[in-house]
């Protein structure tokens, strides 16, 4: 096995003699990997904003011609004024591009790939051919997804959710083309998540340094790896639906085609039994980066690491068996419903044990208000609030008034764009110098943070009281109804709100690119915090550690009493510390 | 017990670490692999559950439209394989690369076997009529639905989930003997694989075993019953 273990475990930094194509294109180095997802998904994140933005034009001023819409073709904006069916399809790109190609490639791609192993101490990760793979599908998905905004008839109409029948009959949807690769796509987004998640379940399990033991490692360690399985398990479920879907367009099956005796409830449950696990797979990294930013911004140990570890496996766990709430109006025998809304609810338990943690951490802490730090507090800021918004839709006599409203919106918006995105805010900045060896510029970081707190809350609360005025989702001009044109002015705050929060996104990028060259250099360890990749130059050489570092404790002893120093790095031996048994099993 | 040196150099990576599953990565590796193939094959077999049980009327018996006689020594055929897999397993844990060879391309040989009797399976239902969308218009199978011996209601969702089933788990076959056959060229035959370092051919047994797993299931539920 000797032999197989050397070629899958990279060299040490300074055998590195790759070429360019090598380095930097088909790399097998999982930092090289996670900024290839960065760039690539943030491309995606901007491609779905904008595609936002035309969806809140038309809202905010509908039949009124897009400023720069002229140049779209007439099958979509004739005249710049958009149509229904680029309408249709505007709403369900968005949701897709940014769920399968901006927030979950960006909390899992890039840094399950590069955290992992820098974190538990490894020189990368177990398979790092079928991490590369991992990557080219998941550029190759995003290639047939974009390409599918070109085709004739244009892209899928029926929504992110695609519920059948309207998605496997072309002669519904109106789509053809599009609405096929739309389902390529996904599969090949499953095929990039498994081969993804393998890797980084073997890792965590089997690459841990000498003295890494399940309970030193951080939580943003476990958050992925417990992600992983979610992935693991769900993403097949998801692949299998839509081979069966594509196979329903193209080859003429029957699976979701009610008037041949299929069943369009199936392709429902298929979707949510893949969609519920989904949504924690969107959140759970988010919870556990902002655990250790918040740790290390507060200058404590988190409160209650143990109780953060249990409530991350619990709501992995409860994941599974709550699917049926998306579907409470969709027919479902009441019985079953009452099931699925008590294990809804109980979600509330470990998610509210986090929440109060990071609560604790911050509570009489020496906080520093960096950019990361704020981001992360404003992650469980909004976090509380779509949080309670899911409680109310758990419920099913609320969610038979507000199901498919508004109010479901401005929820996923609250958990996805509060949560997931602000944590990414937080993570970006964060161990951007590891990435790259400079700091991104603190003061735009802050303008950007407090411009886009602002103009996200405007855009986003509104849509809870349109949601309970009755506005239903994916609706193309919502003054068809009497009883909804008194919201207006609402719905014109909302666009302009969104157009500012799209416009404050120009700094954050601008930031990004700007300190690739231009920002300060960074060192070592700028957040001086504790994980083992603070150890490392920056950036990370190939391969990492010429040795495998040993760890002595857990990642968030601050303000510990042993040393002057606030923080006290896992690495660091004092007297009183035994060696770890691994580390004297070294062969070589 | 005479293997005991050997297993555990496969066990350990090259430099110090906490102590995992006690299995190398490639092992564990493919188990974590086959949990997302059990998933996969669960949602197809669950559609086909699903849509057996709620359809709107009687679902054909087995025997008019599928040729029970070939696919069950097909299946014969796929659990022999399973058997020389082991022997071939069993071989390079002995020290013995030559009997290894001989059991892996046996293997080789029954996964060959077993596609292309599913191929010719396929091309001979596909001439009788009996297409994924269903049965074809004008067809022998179309006259036996006209007759009322094949229930015209539930055609259309049988060659659904028939073909997709079955296509998929021929698909997983193929890729089994493709990457056999990799081995066998790359590794079997140069001599790279001892009695210290077996872990391909343990790998990807267990995959092979998975997929005939798979079969058993499939024969039982779509041929049998």
């Amino acid at each position: 096995m000797t032999t197989v273990a050397a070629t899958s475990h990279p060299a040490p930094a300074h055998h590195d003699d790759r070429s360019f194509l090598r380095k930097y294109v088909f790399s097998t180095d999982h930092k090289i990997i996670g900024i290839q997802f960065l760039f690539v998904s943030l491309f995606f994140l901007l491609v779905g904003g904008l595609l936002a933005m035309q969806m809140r034009w038309q809202l905010g001023f509908p039949g009124k011609p897009m400023p720069g819409g002229g140049v779209l073709p007439e099958t979509m904006a004739p005249g710049g004024v958009i149509l229904p069916e680029y309408y249709i399809q505007l709403l369900t790109m968005h949701g897709t591009f940014m769920v399968f190609f901006a927030i979950m490639p960006l909390l899992v791609g890039v840094y399950a790939n590069f955290l992992i192993p820098l974190k538990i101490g490894t020189h990368d990760m177990a398979f790092p051919r079928i991490n590369m793979w991992s990557f080219w599908s998941f550029f190759a998905a995003g290639l047939v997804m974009l390409s599918s905004l070109f085709v004739p008839d244009g892209a899928a109409r029926a929504g992110w959710t695609m519920y059948a029948p309207l998605s496997a009959r072309h002669d519904l949807s109106g789509a053809s083309f599009g609405q096929e690769l739309w389902s390529v796509s996904i599969i090949l987004v499953g095929l990039s998540s498994i081969l993804g998640s393998l890797n980084y379940i073997t890792t965590v399990i089997n690459n841990r340094a000498p003295g890494m033991t399940w309970f030193r490692l951080p939580l943003s360690v476990w958050s992925l790896f417990i992600t992983a399985i979610l992935g693991l398990l769900a993403l097949p479920v998801l692949s299998g639906a839509a081979i069966m879907l594509l196979f329903d367009q193209i080859i003429g099956t029957h699976f979701f085609d009610p008037a041949a005796g299929g069943q369009a409830l199936l392709w429902q449950h298929l979707f949510w039994f893949f969609g519920h696990p989904e949504v924690y797979i969107l959140i759970l990294p988010a919870m556990g980066m902002v655990s250790d930013i918040i740790a290390n911004g507060s200058r404590k140990p988190i409160f209650g690491y143990h109780s953060m570890v249990f409530a991350i496996v619990a709501i992995a766990f409860l994941g599974w068996i709550v699917w049926g709430h998306h579907m409470f109006v969709s027919g479902m025998n009441p019985t079953l419903g009452s099931s699925f809304m008590v294990s809804t609810l109980v979600i509330a338990v470990p998610s509210a044990v986090k929440t109060f943690n990071w609560m604790g951490t911050m509570w009489r802490g020496n906080i520093k208000f960096t950019v990361p730090m704020l981001n992360a507090i404003a992650f469980v800021a909004m976090f509380v609030i779509g949080g309670l918004s899911g409680i109310f839709m758990a419920a099913t006599p609320v969610d038979m008034q507000i199901h498919d409203t508004y109010f479901i919106v401005a929820h996923l918006h609250y958990v996805l764009f509060g949560g997931s995105l602000f944590a990414l805010f937080a993570a970006i900045p964060y161990w951007y110098p590891k990435m790259f060896g400079r700091m991104m510029s603190e003061r735009w970081g802050k303008v950007h943070f407090w411009l886009t707190f602002v103009f996200y809350n405007c855009t986003f609360f509104p849509m809870h009281i349109t949601g309970m005025g009755g506005e239903m989702r994916r609706l193309y001009d919502p003054n068809q109804y009497t009883f909804l044109q008194p919201y207006q002015p609402i719905r014109v705050f909302i666009s302009i709100s969104a157009f500012l929060l799209f416009a404050t996104q120009i700094i954050f990028f601008v930031n990004f690119w700007w300190s690739l060259k231009r920002g300060k250099p960074s060192g070592l360890n700028p957040w001086q915090d504790n994980g083992l990749e603070w150890t490392l130059p920056s950036p990370a050489p190939h391969g990492n550690w010429e040795r495998v570092p040993t760890v002595y404790r857990g990642p968030y002893e601050f303000s510990s009493p042993q040393v002057p120093e606030d923080y006290l790095p896992q690495t660091r031996k004092l007297p009183s510390d035994r060696e770890p048994a691994a580390a004297s099993a070294a062969r070589h | 017990m005479t293997h005991a040196a050997a297993t555990v150099d496969q066990m350990r990576p090259p430099y110090p670490a906490e102590r995992g599953l006690d299995v190398y990565n490639k092992k564990l590796g493919m188990w974590v692999f086959l949990a997302s193939e059990v998933m996969f094959f669960a949602a197809l077999i669950g559609t086909y559950v699903i849509l057996r049980f709620g359809a709107p009327g009687e679902w054909a018996r087995p025997g008019i439209v599928l040729n029970i006689k070939i696919t069950a020594f097909n299946t014969f055929l796929l659990i022999c394989s399973s058997v020389s897999m082991v022997k071939a397993y069993a071989a390079i844990q002995d020290g013995d690369p030559k009997k290894m060879r001989f059991w892996l391309l046996m293997t080789i040989l029954g996964g060959a076997t077993f596609v292309g009797i599913q191929v010719y399976e396929y091309i001979h239902l596909v001439e009788h009529g009996f297409v994924p969308s269903g049965v074809r218009e004008g067809s022998e199978l179309a006259e036996l639905v006209a007759k009322g011996t094949l229930p015209a209601a539930t055609m259309g969702l049988y060659g659904s989930t028939f073909f997709t089933m079955t296509g998929f788990h021929g698909f997983h076959v193929t890729c089994g003997v493709i990457s056999m056959t990799y081995l066998y060229l790359t590794k079997a035959l140069p001599g790279k694989y001892s009695q210290r370092d077996y872990g391909g051919i343990e790998t990807v047994g267990l995959y092979w075993h998975f997929v005939d797993l798979v079969w058993i299931i499939l024969f039982t539920i779509v041929y049998l019953i």
